[in-house]
């Protein structure tokens, strides 16, 4: 099928996308060397909240591509573009991560030589945490996420022009290795990243938990997108309602994943009842934490649970749409909840501060430019793909 | 099969788009009551067919939603409210403990009543037949074919231009449907019903009397039912229906001296201890020490313990106060209780209190020692050297 075949027409994103992407940068980009001036401490925490806000949805994305070929699905496939310009972010996490990497010593204790011989527990487990190891595993993990990224899009692009079949079996071989890789690889981040925060805690868990965030962003990521392109009529007309049904689906399905896998984590933590595992809650059940958890469970399950359960919020898509914010919008506040209670220790009292906001600009300035960018060269709709077809077809 | 009314026209179509097509122009030509069967689901079916959003899924949400309220309230009132039982230590209405179970029967609830609801209520249960079943349409729609029909009872029907108009959507061959004749089972008459019913009482009722009355015997070897009360097992012969007896009043158990102080915060006179502190003696006062006193008073009877701060503090027992006592009155203090201290009469026996009080005066000595108790040790301490 040649491109003219399928009945898109190319149009190109307004260059209000990089003018909004751009203030938002600058502005986030000033605000946050200030934050590192005025409290560099408190800012590397403010920004590791918003890195890994980022990585979720760019890497999320890249899971999205991956699932989609592995599993033959043909009914995203007129949205796969979406999820891959959302992903064109991840080779800049090599860049991104380069202010964690001067604030190890602010962010993590098991950095200093003199804790970690306070105690027997972390000098066994100082092999694993340990600077030098942990700056070749944060980019070892990058670089291997570039190489399928680099692959798998490369060859998803080549079909716009050759419409060759092949290409899209040689992206199922790379999808279907990059998945357990990708599950091992989300584990070690959330190990390194937000576990590793306080040193002697430890829950088997975590990696699962972290996933259920990445994938349920990363999808209303998608969906919020996908609307506003829909909306402003530069997707593929032949999309319908039912596609975005199907989204809702899959971010209902990942609402009850992250309730399952959020609660499995803690009553397990809270049978058991072992001081060194507890303390972790103990932490988020005090002064205003508290309120933050049971916000979190309210707006994190409870709200999404419900709002999607019926079949209009799900076809509607305004209520989609807002819903789609909603997710991105809390799971700011799961990675917030989960990193920010680890910066009140060594007398550093937690209270709200202007800076924890000001990273979200940076990335989200990041993430427009970025799509903006890739969208001026490539199509919105992969037009060679041999599945296109059916998915446009697609209806329930 | 003439005589009988008419059920309907069906059709019978080769491929999943002309059956969409099909169901879609019959929409469109106002007929209510048609029907498609598809040998598996055709995806844009329920659009083309005009139907609504399927009801069903409110019976799941309100079934799932009393599911999880019955089953939290049935566990709050077997846990929490009938009969308490201490599970790990966590509070009666633990409700993280409750979440798996109602989460479990939020599910099986949601589902068992989707099911039921769906072939009661929208199947309408006790109807197990059906004009189509047993017809070559029904056949060909459980192969590879697709069917639609239209029923005699929409209000335009009419045969032949049904007829027409299926054939004109394409369909391959186009028959009409008979209501068959009412089957009758001689299975089912009443007499038989009724005979079923009284062979079953009398069947019963013979073999109970024969097993339970004609033919029963005590088996010898039955070892579990006995002549005996078990714990917490109730009895006749007793006024208070309890076969649990407490003692008679007055008796002494061996071992067990009652203590005659018992009661009296500040006894006049006090038992002497009639312990001597051998190494067996205080070995045992250390072990029961650190078990039961250990917790309050610390392990060296400084007041320092693992409670500080969470309990009222234990007092030391190293204080002067407490190194004139006579040994009896720590004996009594242990087996009364003072203040908060609870009394232990029950937890340590007689021998282990002596025990303890002989093991408190070592601990004391250890702190406040004599000269003659350093220059003791300074001796001993050379002489290890020496040797």
């Amino acid at each position: 099928m040649s491109p003219n075949d399928s009945g898109y027409i190319k149009k190109d994103l307004p260059d209000n996308l990089f003018n909004v992407g751009g203030i938002l940068l600058v502005v986030g980009l000033i605000l946050g060397v200030a934050g590192f001036l005025v409290d560099s401490y408190r800012a590397s925490f403010a920004y590791l909240v918003s890195f890994i806000f980022f990585l979720s949805i760019v890497v999320g994305s890249l899971f999205l591509v991956a699932l989609e070929y592995a599993a033959n699905a043909d009914w995203s496939t007129p949205f796969r573009r979406v999820s891959e310009f959302l992903a064109a972010g991840l080779p800049l996490l090599l860049i991104l991560a380069i202010p964690l990497m001067f604030n190890t010593g602010s962010l993590f204790q098991w950095s200093h030589a003199d804790y970690i011989h306070s105690d027997k527990m972390l000098e066994a487990k100082s092999a694993y945490l340990n600077t030098p190891f942990f700056m070749v595993r944060v980019f070892a993990i990058i670089l291997i996420w570039f190489f399928f990224y680099t692959l798998i899009i490369k060859n998803s692009r080549k079909q716009d022009e050759t419409s060759n079949q092949l290409l899209t079996k040689r992206n199922i071989t790379l999808s279907v290795i990059f998945i357990p890789v990708f599950a091992i690889t989300i584990t070690l981040v959330a190990v390194d990243w937000i576990m590793s925060l306080e040193s002697k805690w430890f829950s088997t868990i975590f990696g699962v938990y972290l996933f259920a965030g990445v994938a349920w962003s990363s999808l209303a990521a998608l969906t919020l997108a996908s609307i506003k392109l829909k909306e402003k009529g530069f997707l593929h007309p032949a999309i319908k309602e039912d596609h975005y049904y199907s989204l809702g689906t899959l971010m209902f399905a990942f609402t009850a994943f992250w309730g399952y896998i959020a609660f499995s984590q803690y009553m397990l933590i809270w049978y058991g009842n072992l001081p060194e595992e507890t303390f972790w809650f103990m932490q988020r059940w005090e002064g205003g934490w508290k309120i933050i958890s049971i916000l979190l469970i309210v707006t994190h399950f409870i709200v999404p649970f419900f709002y999607l359960l019926s079949y209009q919020s799900k076809t509607d898509l305004k209520k989609l749409k807002f819903i789609s914010i909603w997710i991105l919008c809390v799971h700011f506040l799961d990675i917030y909840w989960l990193i920010m209670p680890s910066m009140s220790k060594n007398d550093h009292a937690y209270s709200l501060s202007w800076i924890d906001f000001v990273f979200p600009f940076v990335f989200v300035g990041v993430l427009l430019i970025v799509f903006k960018k890739v969208a001026e060269k490539i199509n919105l709709v992969p037009v060679g793909d041999p599945k296109l077809k059916r998915g446009l077809d697609f209806h329930l | 099969m003439a005589d009988n009314k008419l059920y309907c026209v069906s059709a019978l179509f080769d491929t999943p788009d002309k059956i969409i097509n099909a169901a879609r122009k019959t929409t469109e030509a106002g007929y209510k009551k048609f029907d498609v069967n598809t040998p598996y689901p055709v995806h844009g079916m329920d659009r083309a067919m005009g139907m609504g959003q399927s009801k069903i899924g409110y019976v799941t949400l309100f079934f799932g939603l009393s599911g999880a309220v019955f089953i939290f309230l049935f566990m709050w009132w077997t846990f929490a409210s009938s009969y308490n039982i201490v599970v790990g230590g966590k509070p009666f209405l633990s409700a993280p403990a409750f979440i798996p179970i109602t989460f479990e029967t939020t599910v099986l609830f949601a589902a068992i009543s989707t099911f039921v609801g769906m072939i009661a209520v929208f199947f309408k249960l006790p109807h197990n037949s059906h004009p189509l079943h047993d017809t070559d349409y029904m056949k060909a729609v459980s192969g590879d074919k697709f069917g639609l029909v239209i029923e005699a009872d929409d209000e335009q029907f009419n045969r032949d231009r049904v007829t027409d108009f299926l054939k004109n959507l394409g369909a391959y061959k186009v028959a009409d449907v008979y209501i068959p004749e009412k089957e009758t089972y001689k299975l089912f008459s009443s007499g038989f019903v009724i005979f079923l019913i009284i062979l079953a009482v009398v069947t019963s009722a013979a073999t109970y009397i024969t097993l339970n009355k004609l033919m029963y015997v005590v088996p010898f070897s039955w070892m579990e039912v006995q002549d005996k009360l078990n714990a917490q097992e109730e009895s006749d012969i007793f006024a208070d229906g309890k076969g649990m007896r407490l003692p008679v009043e007055g008796t002494v158990a061996r071992g067990e001296l009652p203590y005659p102080f018992y009661g009296q915060p500040n006894p006049p006179e006090v038992l002497s201890n009639p312990t001597l502190p051998t190494k067996k003696v205080l070995e045992l006062g250390k072990r029961k020490f650190l078990t039961f006193c250990s917790p309050c008073h610390g392990n060296f009877a400084q007041g320092e313990s693992r409670l500080h701060g969470q309990f009222p503090t234990g007092p030391t027992l190293v204080s002067s106060k407490i190194n004139n006592y006579p040994d009896g009155m720590i004996y009594h203090i242990i087996t009364n209780g003072q203040n908060v201290m609870p009394s232990y009469m029950h937890q340590i026996n007689r021998e282990e209190r002596w025990a303890i009080v002989d093991y408190v005066r070592v601990l004391q000595r250890a702190q406040n020692p004599s000269q003659s108790d350093i220059q003791e040790v300074k001796k001993e301490s050379s002489s290890n050297v020496a040797k």
